[in-house]
This record gives structure tokens, sequence and C-alpha cells, in this order.
């Protein structure tokens, strides 16, 4: 149960749209509305049951201003609702939800998260999160950042190529029985080692697909999750830290933040079954699952992860969302999700999840 | 879906933000260095100096101290091999992007290293920067045109 003064909160529902390179006919509402349909009547519930909605999303991409507001259309919320946006991954958003709840007089909120990658070219609209002065006028692309980071991991003998290809291939495979899964197969590693640098050491089966999608989830707090769900899934711990955002003054090859937030989170204060990281590129998954200090024995990314599918601002909550999947529907009594934001896992969100 | 829907509209939308920024005194200072020619970073807590430098140390968050100049040599710390530049990159020819351990700096600075292909570049390599010529450097990153093996012409 949720540790010493917190008030308990749950994940009792979860929704996801389909994950595709280009997503043409459905804007930004229109994708979202069949994922809240889907999300409230999994558990019986409409709009005006819960108090609280907050997302995540970037005007970066749509291009323009508050362009997030317009996604509250996806909803219709009249009567008026207390309503909140971050300009982060959904899980960001939802860590926003769970401290809103705290306060006690609400008992639900709806989270989610949403981006239309194809509307723009994300190798130059992901340079413009760095520094403006010193990083984002050379305009590094998300995959060179990753590919420097996969560097110091093979120069500091942490991790080879082959370990490289053994996280892609094992994710493309998990990824085989997930029906939202948009880069799924089975191709061993001495294949997949076959294929040429993107940016060298990073090859093409390192690199996380382009998606258009979105997510959400709902949480509710002491006995209104019984009431909705046969098995919630408890928000035990929740943190999340960020690191400089000067690349050169970091340690690339760990991930310190992450590992501060697994410690808060109380990621080794039991056993963890299963662990959803949200590690887009597959040399990231070495260093995430190494600063959480997750055993052998953990099932990592049963769903494919980023790797299988990795929409732009919800590809984290997606996380929180399948990690939860795993304690509602009775597989597993305790699991971890991890969150990721900014170039090279500048920030981390932790969170414990468990049954009860 | 398909991708080459014909009755899917669709136009272009160029989006600008056109911010006018104050760069203050630490990143001003570290800018008008590299329109002199030099390479300047900030004290931090211990004596580490950061370059580029930041008006906070980030590690202790404290104020940075005293600006020294460092490099124009170093050693590269990490590096990623770019086969097709993009653009909108600083070189049109294949080139590596580093990180690169100006010498008196104890944090690394990214820039693009100018070399024929990825066998020339490694690991601990020492490189120099190449500035593009007095008169036409204005005070911004680019005034540093690349990296290049140190040593060569």
């Amino acid at each position: 149960m949720p540790r010493q003064g917190h008030r308990p909160v749950a994940v009792v529902s979860f929704a996801q749209a389909d994950n595709v390179r280009r997503e043409l006919r459905r804007n930004e509402v229109e994708t979202l509305m069949p994922v809240f349909a889907e999300v409230f009547s999994n558990i019986g519930i409409t709009k005006d049951d819960v108090g609280f909605i907050c997302s995540g999303s970037t005007d970066y991409l749509a291009g323009g201003p508050f362009s997030f507001v317009s996604a509250l259309d996806a909803i219709g919320v009249w009567p008026p609702r207390t309503e909140s946006h971050v300009e982060m991954d959904g899980a960001w958003a939802l860590y926003e939800a769970w401290v809103r709840l705290q306060e006690g007089d609400i008992d639900a909120a709806l989270v989610y998260g949403f981006g239309k990658s194809s509307m723009s070219d994300l190798s130059k609209v992901l340079a413009l999160q760095l520094d403006p002065y010193v990083l984002a006028p050379l305009w590094p692309d998300p995959v060179s950042v990753a590919a420097l980071q996969a560097r110091s991991l093979l120069d500091a003998g942490k991790a080879t190529e082959r370990d490289f290809a053994e996280v892609a291939a094992r994710s493309r495979k998990a990824a085989l029985s997930n029906p939202k899964a948009q880069v799924a197969y089975d191709r061993n590693v001495a294949e997949l080692m076959g294929e040429d640098y993107v940016v060298s050491p990073l090859r093409t089966h390192t690199l996380p697909p382009i998606t258009d999608g979105a997510a959400a989830i709902v949480l509710a707090a002491g006995d209104k999750a019984f009431e909705w769900a046969e098995r919630p899934a408890w928000i035990t711990g929740i943190d999340h830290r960020v690191e400089t955002h000067s690349l050169g003054a970091r340690d690339l090859t760990a991930s310190a933040s992450t590992t501060k937030a697994a410690e808060v989170a109380g990621v080794n204060d039991g056993t963890v079954e299963v662990a959803e990281l949200h590690a887009p590129f597959a040399p990231q998954e070495l260093i995430v699952a190494a600063a959480l200090g997750l055993g052998d024995d953990v099932l990592v990314n049963p769903s494919g992860g980023a790797l299988a599918a990795n929409p732009i601002m919800s590809a984290g909550l997606i996380r929180i969302g399948e990690a939860a999947s795993r304690i509602m529907d009775g597989s597993a009594g305790r699991v971890v999700a991890h969150a990721t934001s900014g170039p090279a896992l500048q920030q981390n969100l932790v969170a414990v999840l468990e049954g009860v | 879906m398909a991708d080459s829907a014909d009755d899917v509209l669709t136009s272009a939308h160029v989006l600008e933000y056109p911010y006018s920024r104050s760069v203050g005194p630490v990143i001003g200072a570290f800018l008008t260095g590299l329109r002199d020619g030099k390479i300047i970073g900030a004290t931090g807590s211990g004596g580490v100096v950061i370059v580029p430098p930041t008006e906070y140390d980030p590690y202790t968050a404290e104020p940075t101290g005293e600006m020294v100049e460092v490099g124009p040599e170093g050693t590269v710390e990490s590096w990623a091999w770019v086969g097709t530049p993009a653009p909108q990159h600083p070189l049109e020819t294949p080139f590596a992007w580093v990180l690169v351990r100006l010498d008196g700096a104890g944090t690394s600075m990214l820039h693009v290293l100018d070399a024929p292909s990825p066998d020339a570049v490694s690991t601990k390599m020492r490189v120099r920067a190449d500035f593009v010529a007095e008169g036409e450097r204005i005070g911004r990153i680019q005034d540093i045109r690349a990296f290049v093996p140190a040593g060569s012409a």
C-alpha cells in the first residue's frame, strides 16, 4: 500500500490509440475521442466522474501556441472542469494529477498524452529542446545525441553493440504479442548486427519508430478505486528528477536522476516482477535498468517498449499504463514503470505499482 | 491507412519562433570570447571549469565564478559519425559529432569534428578548434567552424 502520508491513488483504466507512422485522416481531437471513450467505458464511467483533467503534449508539433487547449474538445468540458497541462510526456501529467489527488477534495482524475510526430521533422523539433545558445544552433538531432551516449557506453566497457542488438531483438519479439505495436518482428541478433549504421554506433534496429499516437489513464483514490476496478494498480511510490541540460557535464553512461527517483519511489523495497522502461534507443534500456538496480529475473518491457512504438508525449504514459495493466489483469503483483524526457535520458520519472 | 492517400488535403506550415534573447553576463562572455577567437569557461564549485559556461554550477547549483580561457586544443570524450548530414547540420560533408574536453576544462563541449572518415576518429584523440576568419565572427557557437585533428593544417 502507499507509503506513509500519501493518500492511496491507483490506476484503474488505461487505453491507447493505434500507434502509426502517419495518421493522415484524424487530427488530435479525433485521435483522442475513441481513446477517451475506451478509457471511460472500461470501468463504466463518464467524463462527469472525474474532478481533474491533466494532459501532456508539445505545441512544437502542431506549430501553434496553446494548441493543447483544443484537445479538450475531445472530452467536451461542460460544465467547466479544473484542467491543467504540461509541455511534457503524459507521465508527468499523471504525476501532477497524483499530486492533485493528494489534496483529498476530489477522488478521480483523467490523464492523457498525445502527439502527431508526422506533422513535422522530429530531428529538427527535438533539437529545439536543447540549450538555445550553444547546442540548438548546431542542430544535433536526437539520433546523434543518442549515438554519443551509446559511444560513451561502449568506451566505458559497460556494453557492446551486440548488447544493443539483443535489446532490440527481444523488444521487437515481445511486441509481436502487443496488438498496439507499430514495429514487431522475430529476427536474430546476427541479422540485426548486419544492418548499416544510421549514425554510428547506432544501427537501424537500435532506433525507435516515429509514431503518431495518444493514450489515457484514469486515476482513482481510496474507495473509488475499488468501486471502479477489481484489481486497482496502486501507485505506492512515484518520483521524478532532472539532470543538467549540459550534455558534456553529465556521465552519459549512467542515469543519476533515475537512480534518485527509484530510491524515493522505493523500487527496491520489494520484489520487482515486471518493468516497463521508456528507453527510446536500445542502449538506453541498459542504462535505465542498471540505474533502477533491476535484477536479471525482472521481465523488462513485455509490451516491446518504446522500440515497438514511440508516440511522442505519450510513450512514457503508456509505460505506466502497460505496467498497471499487468497488475489489473492479475499477472503481476508488483511492477515498475519509467518515463524519460529530454536528450539522452536527461529527466526521468519512476513509479512503483502494486496490487493488493 | 495508406500514406499516399490522394484524398487527404495537406499543406506546408512554416513555423518560426523569432524570439530575441539577452544572453547575460556568462553566456555573453562566452559568445564574445568566440568572436575574439577564444574559448572561455566559468569556474564552478571546487575549481572545476565549466565549458560552455553556465551561470550556476550544474552539480551544486552554486553561482559560478572567475571566467578563464581554455583550449583551443582538447580531447575527444565521445563521438558519433554522421555519414549523411542533414541540410541544417553545420557541415555539408560527412562529419562526427564530438564531445570535446578542452584543455583546462572539467566538462565537455558538443561540436562537430571535420574528419575525412570514421576511421580517422577515436575517443581520446586530440583536436583543436578551427575558428572562422576574424571579421566574419559575430559571437555565436558557429564562430567555431569545426574541430579538426590537432596538428593538421
